[in-house]
């Protein structure tokens, strides 16, 4: 196990060194004329309008909530698929039960989210505001 | 016969044991883990040097040369052989001109050395990193991204025995994994400094997370079935050790070849997670039609707007090395990974020496992985992308129901054999 673990950590410290190293090779061979224009940020050739810490809709972090819920029941849910064919023999409708229950707690869940139109994307308001 | 499940032990370690009992060297002055090591970055620098670095090149050659036949044009046809003689050897170029010309656009396709030309190029370019940006993060970024998809070669088998890691939970390591790209997106976009590349991140990060919930839900059903989260597991159970989804039905045969893949032998609930699985793979590794992050007519080009030259390269070299990735894995877990498409005892190679048979496997799991990224290359050049509020729609709206329906219907089947 800890063989497995250690030769994971060396594939990455490979991929690691890889970059670095083509990175340092490009250094030798890259010329380097630094251009106070050349470092502005790219916007299709126009003034640059404001900085970049622009303010962003506010869907992205809705998203990001919905996707927390179901990957951690995911995370949850593969100790339990991986033992879920052992204990068929046992007690197949036990172990089935606590599944459900716990996807069933969730699909409510997306039910919900669903009705709400909290799963609609956002779209830019049009017209006048009503509120 | 034994448990197919059971992690077999690791081939490196072996190897190791037998470099450290070997080398005279080694076992008289260091200890055993200076063998382990060796091997170790041994195996690395293979898949490093021999798989992920060759297939990037060659597959955006490919890619190209596909995209110039669907739209009735030659594609990169310039950069072959001829031209890289003529500029090493002149002399011997213009003798061998009317035989490499001949051969050149007939034998071997045109441009074949394209990708070589253009690495050349985009390591001999200027780095510029733009004085609004944040400089660590847009140094580091980079390097997540490509260990995000170089790391999924540490725990795919490539064949019997024939893997960097034999990981017991080579499954959830694989989502682990995977998921540190969007961590390397969202620090390139916002180590930028640049509007673009922070609407491409965010919008990446949207996509990626969500695509996630349905892939991870797809591969859970494929566990359930197979009852292990090792990918070698996996794949000799869809061999000839037969393994049925209800235990009552016997068990163990001559092997149906195909038919014993899991995308065959349950087609009710592994078709529509293959199918899951495969559109779900797309978006996470922002292949059309799901390419919106990086949608050059409203985002230019998403999260890597700023960056140029070599460090560019490496966003380029991390698609390539996830759309294989994804590949691999689909092949391993859903169409039997090693396993041949005929059945074992009709395939010619039966009663040949055991490593000409792994070599065989190798072969056919290549096969079926560059099978499905063709496919990937296909669909690029064939659908129109996405809105971004369509995106989210197929996700959530389309793609979670199938799969958690599939879920709940593996798990009630499999519950009722049992009983």
């Amino acid at each position: 196990m800890l063989f497995d673990f250690a030769n994971i950590l060396i594939f990455i410290v490979a991929g690691l060194i890889f970059i670095f190293g083509t990175l340092l090779l490009g250094w030798f061979l890259r010329p380097s004329k630094p251009d106070p224009v050349k470092e502005t940020p790219y916007e299709c050739g126009e003034q640059i309008l404001g900085s970049a810490s622009v303010q962003f809709n506010i869907r992205f972090y809705v998203i990001a909530l919905i996707f927390i819920v179901f990957e951690v029941e995911i995370v949850l849910l593969f100790p339990w698929a991986a033992v879920f064919r052992p204990l068929l023999k046992t007690m197949p409708w036990e172990v089935l039960g606590d599944m459900l229950v716990f996807v069933g707690i969730l699909l409510v869940g997306l039910a919900y989210v669903w009705v709400k139109g909290d799963l609609e994307w956002v779209k830019p308001h049009r017209g006048p505001r009503k509120d | 016969m034994a448990d197919p499940t059971a992690p077999s032990p690791t081939p490196l370690q072996s190897l190791g044991d037998s470099l450290y009992s070997g080398w005279a060297l080694l076992h008289e002055h260091l200890p055993k883990e200076v063998a382990y090591l060796l091997v170790m970055a041994a195996a690395c620098g293979v898949v490093l040097l021999l798989i992920v670095a060759p297939f990037a090149g060659i597959a955006t050659y490919v890619e190209r040369r596909l995209a110039g036949r669907i739209q009735a044009r030659q594609g990169p046809n310039r950069v072959g052989i001829m031209s890289a003689l003529e500029h090493i050897l002149p002399t011997l170029s213009r003798m061998l001109r009317p035989i490499i010309t001949k051969i050149e656009g007939v034998v071997i396709p045109g441009g074949l050395l394209q990708f070589l030309a253009d690495g050349l190029k985009l390591i001999k370019k200027e780095d510029l990193i733009p004085a609004a940006a944040d400089r660590a993060l847009f140094r580091m970024a980079p390097y997540v991204v490509f260990i995000g998809g170089f790391g999924l070669f540490a725990a795919l088998p490539f064949g019997e025995q024939l893997c960097v890691t034999n990981l017991n939970i080579g499954i959830v390591y694989l989502l682990g994994i995977s998921s540190l790209v969007v961590v390397g997106l969202l620090m390139a976009g916002w180590g930028s400094g640049n509007k673009w590349a922070l609407f491409g991140a965010m919008r990446s990060a949207a996509q990626i997370v969500s695509y996630e919930i349905p892939v991870g839900i797809s591969l859970l059903t494929m566990v359930m079935i197979a009852g292990t989260l090792n990918m070698s597991g996996i794949v000799n159970l869809q061999g000839t050790a037969h393994l049925r989804l209800y235990e009552n039905a016997p068990a163990g045969g001559p092997g149906y070849g195909m038919f014993d893949w899991f995308v065959f032998r349950y087609p009710l609930f592994t078709l529509p997670a293959f199918l899951v699985y495969y559109i779900g793979s797309l978006a996470e590794v922002n292949r059309t039609p799901f390419d919106i992050p990086e949608a050059e007519s409203e985002l230019v080009a998403g999260y890597h707007t700023e960056y140029s030259g070599i460090r560019f390269s490496f966003f380029f070299m991390a698609e390539y090395a996830e759309m294989l990735a994804v590949s691999c894995i689909a092949t391993t877990v859903f169409l039997g990974g090693w396993q041949p498409v005929t059945p074992s005892y009709l395939t010619a190679l039966a009663d040949a020496p055991a490593w000409l048979q792994r070599i065989e496997g190798v072969l056919w799991f290549f096969g079926k992985a560059v099978f499905l990224v063709l496919i990937q290359m296909q669909l690029r050049w064939t659908l129109p992308r996405y809105r971004v509020d369509q995106l989210m729609d197929l996700c959530w709206k389309r793609l979670l129901p199938v799969a958690m329906v599939n879920l709940i219907g593996v798990s009630v089947w499999m519950a009722m054999g049992a009983s």
